[in-house]
């Protein structure tokens, strides 16, 4: 255990070296590049200042964030409340796991043309996608997780009488939140998926709809940037969820640990 | 047989029968759903067609070249690009993984790399591949490479520190140790990579028939729903569920066949059985 401990400063040059050196590649290679797909780093840069550090790119970044936030929380939230009674109940789970097995198998991205039909181009239309994607995930696995729990524990809690509300609280939702995790992470990326593709398909604002934007008007460092945008809000929102489940299932990791110590 | 043990086995199988039916009703029930909403006009037919009209609406389409073209078409950008991200996926884990200095020089820029979501790549594809299936190709492997690598490498560094001085006091070549000791412990994280992937990549593959219009299922569902033929757009989204459940049972039972010597899978096996 000690060895792994190397002093800060080392570890810090260890984790930069490939970033750094690979991106510096990227900008000598592309520095007096004449191709037209691939413009210099130093230009893609540039345009990314100008584009992103403005008010105007405000009106296109917000939205997109904002029907990702509304139609990933309706889907967790619903995800979880469905997921709990299913899940603790053997009859409703073996009536309802062929269809829930069905609906997520669908590849949510299908869901753009269809839900465009009942919701028209608007916003509406965006987050229900983003609901309809996210939410097969975390019902399923909150599913599993409720049926997992442990059996000691759930008599415990029965022959003590505690209440509904506090059962749930204090003993439903920790002992299935590792697995509910599980479905919230991959619900993330289905979410950010179904928003690019849904702006590309029919919107009026938002990030993906300007990359196609750029893409079709030949506007390449501005493309390189949106891309670019768009890898920087992938990393910023699995570090957020990251430190969020960090705080959350803390007593979780540390458990895990010390078991495996031991 | 004693007749105990006749019984005992009778109630398994009825209770096996019985949950098997259960998730029939459930099937069933759905359906009838789907075919009485829109006839009670709860929601207008001409979004969502009863059941029954889309069902009709597949077997007349199944019945066309079309479908079996932008089915084929489908499973093989599906096929092609699942199997490239787990080759590369393996042979680049089990590099990285085996060298403690690679690993911690790589690991910041996996870390980096993973969470870009791969339809950010959808125009830079578009732009030099048009709608051929490189553009699919391309959305698929970078989006089901990430969860091959990461297992294997999760894999590779679970392997037991002693077995490994083991294999290597008793003078196991690189090739033996990685044959023998690496890969039996990495095998169990890999397979659970390649459950992933193989449900990524479908994903991955249909939305770049969505969004770029790529041969395949997905173009089938906006060029229909364009059109205004809606029961052969619904008829076209249930194959893209059924092809997405065989894949997942698919990985599922393959994980089962590979692990079958696994301790894990032999418990999962025994209970089911018990």
């Amino acid at each position: 255990m000690k060895k792994s401990m190397s002093p800060l400063p080392r570890r810090v040059v260890v984790a930069l070296a490939l970033p750094v050196t690979l991106i510096a590649a990227w900008w000598i290679t592309s520095a007096d590049s004449q191709s037209f797909y691939f413009p210099p780093l130093q230009t893609i840069l540039h345009t990314f200042g100008k584009l992103w550090f403005s008010p105007h790119a405000l009106s296109n970044i917000v939205p997109s964030l904002w029907r990702l936030s509304v139609g990933y929380l309706a889907a967790a939230f619903l995800g979880i409340a469905i997921g709990v009674p299913v899940g603790a109940s053997r009859n409703l789970r073996n009536v309802l796991e062929p269809v829930l097995e069905f609906l997520r198998a669908i590849p949510p991205p299908v869901l753009v043309p269809v839900l465009i039909l009942f919701a028209g181009l608007g916003n509406e239309m965006k987050a229900l996608v983003i609901v309809f994607g996210c939410i097969w995930p975390v019902l399923l696995n909150t599913v599993a997780g409720v049926r997992a729990l442990d059996e000691v524990l759930a008599e415990t809690v029965r022959s003590y009488r505690i209440g509904r509300f506090a059962r749930l609280w204090h003993f439903v939702l920790p002992g299935a939140s590792p697995q509910i995790f599980t479905g919230l992470r991959q619900s993330l990326s289905i979410g950010i998926i179904l928003m690019v593709v849904s702006e590309m398909f029919a919107a009026r604002d938002g990030i993906g709809f300007v990359l196609v934007q750029y893409q079709r008007s030949f506007a390449i460092p501005e493309m390189w940037s949106g891309i670019i945008l768009l890898g920087i809000i992938g990393i910023v929102l699995s570090l957020l969820f990251r430190a969020f489940e960090a705080w959350l299932l803390g007593w979780y990791h540390g458990l895990r640990q010390s078991q495996r110590a031991g | 047989m004693p007749t105990a043990q006749k019984t005992k086995v009778r109630a398994k199988l009825t209770a096996r029968t019985f949950i098997w039916l259960q998730g029939l009703s459930g099937l069933i029930g759905f359906a009838v759903l789907l075919e009485v909403i829109p006839r009670l006009g709860i929601v207008s037919p001409d979004y969502l067609p009863p059941f029954s009209a889309i069902m009709v609406a597949l077997f007349k389409e199944m019945t066309t070249a079309t479908f079996w073209t932008a089915l084929s078409d489908t499973l093989e950008a599906w096929a092609i690009g699942f199997v490239i991200s787990v080759v590369a996926g393996v042979v680049i884990g089990l590099a990285i993984g085996s060298s403690q200095l690679l690993r911690g020089l790589t690991h910041s820029t996996i870390e980096f790399l993973r969470p870009i979501p791969s339809v950010a790549l959808i125009p830079l594809a578009v732009l030099l591949y048009g709608s051929q299936i490189q553009s699919t190709l391309v959305l698929v492997v970078y989006a089901s490479f990430w969860p091959v690598l990461i297992q294997v490498l999760y894999g590779v560094q679970d392997v037991d520190p002693v077995a490994r001085e083991t294999a290597r006091s008793y003078g196991l070549n690189t090739w033996a140790q990685i044959r023998y000791v690496t890969w039996p412990t990495a095998l169990p994280y890999l397979m659970t990579g390649i459950r992933l992937a193989a449900a990524v990549a479908l994903i991955l593959a249909i939305t770049s028939e969505v969004a770029i219009d790529t041969q395949g299922l997905g173009k089938e569902i906006t060029d229909t729903e364009s059109g205004g033929a809606v029961a052969i757009m619904y008829a076209y989204v249930i194959v893209a569920g059924i092809i997405g459940v065989i894949v997942n049972l698919g990985a599922r039972a393959l994980e089962r066949r590979v692990l079958a010597w696994h301790p894990s899978v032999r418990l999962d096996i025994a209970e089911a059985g018990a």
